[in-house]
């Protein structure tokens, strides 16, 4: 366990979680509708939209719950390298959780293209309409977004390898069930 | 007590769990993008397709590249709300902005080789919904599905013998389509053609209601009929000037006529036209109140994407609104990196 069984409070689980869903959704979502002339294409893309505006706005809610919660302390055993790479891995997919659906939304600004999400909410453009502009948006947010799924894949490989291999309590400290003292690696 | 550390086996183990998680999900990730499906129709495919036998013209739509610009109003008389609840059916003037174009790749085809022309056009309601639609000249569509249409596009390419006819013994609902493309009845002006959805939308009234409808640009001024012979001597790019100096002269306008289908007809389908006598709406006249050239204009860098709708209309089962949706995106992407290749001349002048 983590120095004293400490865990991520019910409601930083559930934000956790509620994310992963939406955030594994969009990789297929966009690598799928940008490579399909199919009916879907159309319910693929508001989808697409709307799912990014719902993870920015959880991305938001998220880092106040994060700045007033905090989190369970790494293992103090943890080696040096390892511990910057959590450190580091974690900035990252911060960063990229807000960075991907501004990009998408700068993009599609760019390119004059009207933002409309499921229920016919609007959104204001952020940019003036820009070819220039259009392309470099497209490009970040396509290769980030791989860089993204890249970064997601090596986190549930690093919390796979502390739940199965290190079994120091990382990986319950996030996990979905299971209760503040009766975690599975506390028997 | 925490568990102690896995042994080496158990770690091995592990490590083959995590490798296979990593490498399944990876794999799936790269059969929904395709890569794992060289079959799949994809948009790049469907664009790269459209290419003349020179290939693509850098910075340029990759189909209905040749075109101008035009700013005028859609005023609509209110009876189209009987349809849609779409504010652009409510009575009153809405802004417009469109463009006039020709259905080729090559924005240097001389105007007597292209029978198919257009009209993308965007309106904007005063609560701010944006309706952009692509129409064409055509009464029907060449073919019934996105996948045949590709077909369409490389049968010129085709080493077969035949392969034209080939095509159309295998798609017999070409002979419409073929048949008005062969018809001598050419215009020598954009604004005396028409102008179709050729697809189905459906429209919501105020009230939940849904209905098919397909619709047309009508043009008030009367089509002057013209032969392609007689027509090629005026000249490579008449029908730019030709607008450019009636438009000056005068506002030209077209009556959108909304068509809706009876139960039965074919929706899916924009090869097959409806039966006559279908319940029609006139429901307002476009106002084409000022042309502008391309390069410059407020359309250049707009796509006409057929499935920007506003709240109101939506699309239905006909398959091409989505097809197109995704090739237009496809094209816009590459046009707007290209966009170097394609000045614009003010810049030009400035520099």
């Amino acid at each position: 366990m983590t120095p004293g069984g400490k865990r991520f409070t019910g409601g930083q689980r559930l934000l956790h979680w509620s994310m992963a869903a939406c955030i594994i959704a969009m990789f297929f979502i966009g690598v799928g509708m940008v490579s399909t002339v199919m009916p879907t294409y159309v319910p693929l893309l508001a989808t697409h939209k709307t799912l990014g505006v719902a993870i920015f706005v959880l991305a938001l809610v998220r880092l106040g719950v994060r700045a007033r919660s905090g989190a369970p302390p790494l293992p103090a055993d943890l080696p040096a390298p390892m511990r910057l790479a959590a450190h580091l891995s974690h900035y990252g997919l911060y960063g990229l959780m807000f960075a991907l659906p501004l990009l998408g939304w700068a993009m599609l600004s760019a390119g004059a293209y009207p933002v409309v999400l499921y229920g016919g909410l609007r959104l204001p453009a952020i940019l003036p309409q820009n070819p220039a502009l259009h392309t470099l948006l497209w490009n970040a947010h396509y290769y980030l977004a791989f860089a993204f799924f890249a970064l997601v894949l090596a986190h549930v490989a690093a919390a796979l390898f502390h739940a199965l291999i290190r079994r120091d309590g990382v990986f319950e400290a996030m996990a979905p069930l299971g209760s503040r003292t009766g975690g599975p690696s506390s028997r | 007590m925490p568990l102690p550390p896995s042994g080496p086996r158990s770690t091995l183990a592990s490590l083959a769990v995590i490798a296979a998680i990593c490498i399944g999900a990876t794999g799936a990730l790269a059969y929904t993008a395709g890569w794992l499906s060289p079959d799949r129709l994809t948009p790049t495919k469907l664009v790269d397709a459209l290419a003349p036998p020179s290939g693509p013209v850098p910075g340029y739509r990759r189909n209905h590249a040749k075109g101008i610009c035009f700013t005028g109003s859609f005023a609509a008389n209110g009876n189209g709300t009987a349809l849609s609840r779409a504010r652009v059916f409510e009575t009153g003037a809405h802004p417009a902005l469109g463009r006039f174009n020709l259905g080729t790749p090559d924005p240097g085809a001389p105007d007597t080789t292209v029978r198919v022309r257009g009209l993308g056009l965007q309106i904007t309601a005063d609560d701010g919904a944006v309706w952009r639609a692509a129409m064409i000249n055509a009464p029907v569509f060449p073919v019934s599905t996105p996948e045949a249409f590709y077909e369409l596009l490389r049968v010129p390419a085709s080493k077969a013998p035949n392969a034209m006819a080939a095509f159309v013994a295998a798609h017999p609902e070409f002979s419409a389509f073929g048949a008005w493309a062969k018809s001598p009845d050419w215009t020598a002006s954009y604004a005396q053609e028409p102008y179709n959805s050729l697809d189905a939308f459906l429209f919501t009234d105020a009230a939940g209601a849904e209905q098919a409808v397909r619709w047309s640009f009508r043009p008030e001024a009367p089509p002057e009929r013209i032969t392609p012979e007689a027509f090629g001597k005026r000249g490579p790019a008449s029908l730019e000037q030709e607008i450019t100096d009636r438009v000056a002269t005068a506002p030209q306008r077209w009556t959108l006529v909304l068509t809706v289908a009876d139960p039965g007809d074919p929706t899916a389908d924009p090869s097959r036209a409806w039966p006559e006598g279908r319940r029609s709406v006139e429901a307002g006249t476009l106002v084409v109140q000022r042309i502008e050239p391309e390069a410059d204009g407020p359309c250049r860098d707009i796509n006409f994407d057929p499935t920007i709708l506003p709240d109101g209309i939506r699309v239905s089962d006909d398959p091409f609104p989505a097809a197109r949706s995704a090739a237009y995106a496809r094209s816009y992407d590459l046009r707007t990196a290209e966009a170097k290749d394609y000045p614009k001349r003010t810049s030009e002048a400035a520099r």
